[in-house]
């Protein structure tokens, strides 16, 4: 049995670490309620315009001739997992890395680099010795459209370059405050979803101007608004992760208060006890003597 | 196929414009054209310059764009652009500052200053000051 001061320290401890989770959790719930509004106001957008290049492109497959649309024979791949910049959110950085790990191993006689987007993963991968092409990192906290531009441009120009045939991108995607759903999307060559394929075919568009400059300038421009989506799921998931983690840290910190101050009781009043016992037994001495 | 006419306007901060509307004019690559009821399906583009809608209460309604995207099929037209801004919601003043910062830019010439930017800047600012003068 501890002392009854090394209980009452240890209490002190779960204390003040709860309160410091405690106040994560109150940060993450805030800056979760600012990036979900952002994430929701940009997903119809990204949606739609995704929508359109399917409309676009499911009707003149054959025809059409765009370097982000060709399909290449795969020799390297570029995995970029997303993740956060800091830790203390549950299994948020550890399920990206680990479903990059899972991807690593496919395609490890291909021939593979690794783009990383996020302190942590950027780390993990950096430590341990594995071929980094470029990492970005530590700009979550002030996350702008100029962030997602820069990983956009990077990635289109080294497709083009035509050191990588292809690039996926794993991330999580926000579902509510409480669950994310890990995603593993190609990013390059642009996929076109086929989604109700039979309604559209029929379709007959017009074209201002045509075909061809629409797709040139609206692949592009649909690329960077999915990465800018794609960093803003990652930031509402992780603020939703801490925010869980954060809850559930708390409450087991009580948990342990509680299990400790019965200990501290039970041990003050055994010090008591034996205390009483030892006066009375000294009174009981004195008395016979 | 819709019973009427619907316009819906989408831009990366949301939702801007969803009515039921007679008539719609948009500022394509290749000119203005309006779509009216039961209009053939369309693709385009869309340039710098004014939206400009009449809707079912036979009210004008004029939204300054920065370029997108259009689509019309089954009498939906969804516009996909950058920026939607209403006439009245307009803020004139930040879009005569950062016209005066264009032309600024575009006076002192330097290398490190891509001009093809601050020309659409420029370009945005004056239709953004030139839509705010329509009135509906």
């Amino acid at each position: 049995m501890a002392t009854l001061r090394e209980i009452r320290q240890r209490i002190a401890s779960v204390k003040s670490t709860q309160q410091i989770t405690k106040a994560m959790k109150m940060v993450a719930a805030a800056k979760l309620r600012r990036a979900q509004e952002n994430i929701v106001a940009i997903r119809p957008y990204a949606y739609d315009l995704r929508d359109l290049i399917g409309h676009l492109s499911q009707i003149n497959t054959a025809e059409i001739s765009n370097k982000l649309l060709e399909k290449r024979p795969v020799e390297k791949v570029l995995i970029v997992p997303v993740a956060a910049d800091r830790g203390l959110c549950g299994g948020f950085n550890s399920f990206v890395v680990r479903s990059a790990l899972e991807r690593i191993e496919k395609y490890k006689d291909t021939g593979y680099e690794l783009y990383t987007v996020g302190r942590k993963v950027s780390e993990f991968f950096g430590k341990r010795d594995y071929p980094i092409y470029n990492s970005k990192r530590n700009f979550f906290n002030h996350l702008s459209f100029e962030d997602a531009l820069e990983i956009s441009r990077d990635l289109i120009s080294v497709y083009l370059s035509g050191k990588f045939d292809r690039i996926e991108i794993i991330y999580n995607e926000f579902k509510s405050a409480i669950q994310q759903d890990l995603v593993n999307e190609q990013f390059l060559p642009f996929v076109v979803e086929d989604s109700n394929t039979a309604e559209y075919n029929v379709v007959d568009y017009i074209y201002e101007p045509d075909v061809e400059s629409i797709l040139e300038t609206i692949i592009p421009k649909n690329l960077n608004i999915q990465i800018w989506r794609i960093l803003l799921e990652s930031n509402a998931a992780e603020q939703g992760a801490r925010m869980t983690a954060m809850d559930s840290a708390t409450e087991n910190a009580e948990e342990i208060k509680s299990k400790l101050t019965l200990h501290y009781n039970r041990a003050r009043q055994a010090a008591i006890t034996t205390e009483l016992s030892e006066i009375v037994g000294g009174a009981e001495a004195l008395k016979e003597s | 196929m819709n019973e009427n006419l619907h316009l819906e306007i989408v831009t990366p901060l949301g939702q801007t414009f969803s009515k039921e509307v007679i008539s719609c004019v948009v500022p394509g690559a290749k000119g203005q054209f309006q779509i009216l009821d039961k209009h053939a399906p369309v693709i385009s583009n869309i340039t710098i310059g004014v939206i400009k809608i009449q809707t079912k209460d036979k009210a004008f309604v004029f939204v300054a764009t920065s370029g997108g995207f259009c689509e019309v099929r089954n009498n939906e037209i969804k516009v996909i652009v950058e920026t939607a801004e209403i006439s009245n919601k307009i803020d004139v003043g930040r879009a005569l500052k950062s016209k005066e910062r264009a032309e600024e830019r575009l006076k002192t010439k330097s290398d490190n200053i891509d001009d093809t930017r601050v020309k659409l800047a420029l370009s945005r600012a004056i239709n953004r000051i030139h839509v705010a003068d329509y009135t509906s």
